[in-house]
């Protein structure tokens, strides 16, 4: 039954578009290379404008996370939630099924966890069980240590963790993560492109998908990054939040170069 | 009337239905449902999980009967596979048994063989199974539109008539939207679907 019956056709999945809004207390920020914060303004301005230009999903990310922080970015999830209704992850410091919970409560789909799960990959598990693989999106912040090789990097990208990226993200799969969230440390806020090879590297080692984050400075970078990278996602920051790209040029430009985007109808 | 199934998108959905100007009960108790015009299942994560929470709130018999009563009921992604006899997730567990067929991981590989990823996430179109949409809660539903799914298993309906859409998966067609009479389920996720799943819901709230 699950064969095709009838015109039966060869297309991809649809390539998913991503709008990563990097938050501090109230504010949407951007940062370089995960560090070296800008404030841009109020972040659910920018999201509730990405969702009515046809952006496929939110993800906020905490890039302070602390007590007072969570407080203000579970108002600007639930505030949000109000009134997107797309997908929406939130991420940043998340160390506890207790603190999804009320993540998911206050109004998002998906939880993403990185640094907590370095120190405990059993949290990986304890979430997807809690609340479905669907939920639990293993993020991911590495740098490059060699031709082929990348390191996991917690806390903002600040701390060694010692652990391969492709390694990680495999064992990510495993303890029941159903999505991965993979930002290049060297590449984020740069501009200059997505790692490509780092992209790769994991899409191919891993059976879930990838969503790739950190580099996209014009609309090649996102044929490079499907084509080559394998992504099934593409996170897209800077770009949009000061207005270089539009949601809409983007999705024109990805849908002439043959890039399954979703049709906006 | 939403059923508190315990799941992660119960609020999802609520919210969708405010906006689309709906009066909503969240029904966590099995008398609840005596009163209800239409029922919404909601449900993600493990079936089994999700069978497990309506047994032990009372609530599994309680969506029988009210099915029986011939009120529309929807089911949303995991609570429209529970619609089915059973799931194949991690080993078998009964369903709802409102319609015939089983819950089965979708295959690994696309119609061409290469292998592709599960979860399936992302957006796609819905592709008409046979009969007509008219009078279903798809009714005037545009084959340009797509709607947003995430899962890694897939109901294979016993009665094609059941089918009301596929969507495509590398060449694979996946069940997307089925119905039988009252009961109706939807893969997708309405309420993460912008525009075009608000219409949807809006549609099943005018049934």
């Amino acid at each position: 039954m699950a064969i095709a019956l009838s015109n039966h056709k060869l297309t991809m999945p649809h390539l998913r578009l991503i709008a990563r809004l990097d938050i501090k207390g109230a504010n949407l920020i951007k940062g370089i290379q995960l560090e070296g914060v800008r404030k841009v303004g109020d972040p659910n301005t920018f999201a509730v404008q990405y969702y009515q230009e046809g952006v496929d999903e939110i993800v906020y990310m905490d890039a302070v996370a602390s007590l007072y922080d969570r407080q203000s970015m579970m108002e600007i999830v639930r505030r949000t939630a109000d009134s997107v209704f797309i997908p929406i992850t939130v991420g940043g410091g998340m160390r506890s099924v207790d603190e999804a919970r009320d993540m998911l409560r206050a109004g998002a789909d998906k939880i993403a966890v990185n640094s907590a799960a370095t120190l405990n990959p059993s949290l990986i598990s304890a979430i997807a069980e809690r609340f479905g693989s669907q939920c639990m999106v293993l993020q991911i912040d590495a740098k490059q240590r060699a031709a082929g090789r990348w390191e996991v990097y917690r806390d903002c990208g600040r701390e060694r963790t010692g652990i391969d990226a492709v390694e990680w993200a495999m064992r990510g799969q495993e303890l029941g993560a159903g999505e991965i969230l993979l930002t290049s440390v060297d590449k984020e806020g740069m501009r200059r492109g997505f790692d490509v090879a780092l992209v790769r590297a994991v899409s191919e080692a891993v059976s879930i998908p990838v969503i790739a984050s950190g580099g996209m400075g014009k609309l090649e970078h996102l044929g490079e990054v499907v084509e080559a990278g394998r992504a099934d996602a593409v996170a897209i920051a800077h770009v949009l939040h000061y207005g270089s790209l539009s949601l809409p040029q983007i999705r024109d430009w990805a849908g002439a170069a043959g890039l399954p985007v979703r049709a906006m109808a | 009337m939403l059923l508190d199934s315990g799941t992660s998108n119960l609020l999802s959905v609520q919210r969708a239905l405010d906006h689309v100007g709906a009066d909503v009960v969240i029904a966590d108790q099995p008398s609840m449902l005596d009163d209800a015009d239409r029922l919404i299942l909601p449900g993600v994560g493990a079936f089994g999980h999700c069978v497990a929470n309506l047994i032990e709130n009372g609530l599994f018999d309680a969506v029988l009967d009210y099915a029986r009563r011939e009120r529309p009921l929807l089911g949303i992604c995991v609570g429209m596979q529970m619609l089915f006899d059973g799931s194949e997730e991690f080993g078998w567990n009964d369903g709802l048994g409102l319609l015939p067929g089983r819950v089965q991981p979708i295959p690994m590989s696309g119609a061409d063989g290469g292998r592709h990823k599960i979860p399936h996430i992302g957006w796609a179109t819905l592709e008409r199974s046979g009969p007509d949409w008219a009078g279903t809660f798809l009714e005037g539903f545009g084959r340009d539109r797509a709607v947003y799914f995430v899962h890694s298993f897939s109901a294979r309906p016993e009665a094609v008539s059941d089918i009301l859409a596929f969507a495509d998966y590398d060449g694979i067609q996946l069940t997307a939207a089925v119905r039988r009479d009252n009961i109706m389920g939807t893969q997708f996720h309405p309420e993460k679907s912008g525009q075009a799943g608000l219409g949807i819901l809006s549609r099943f709230l005018a049934m």
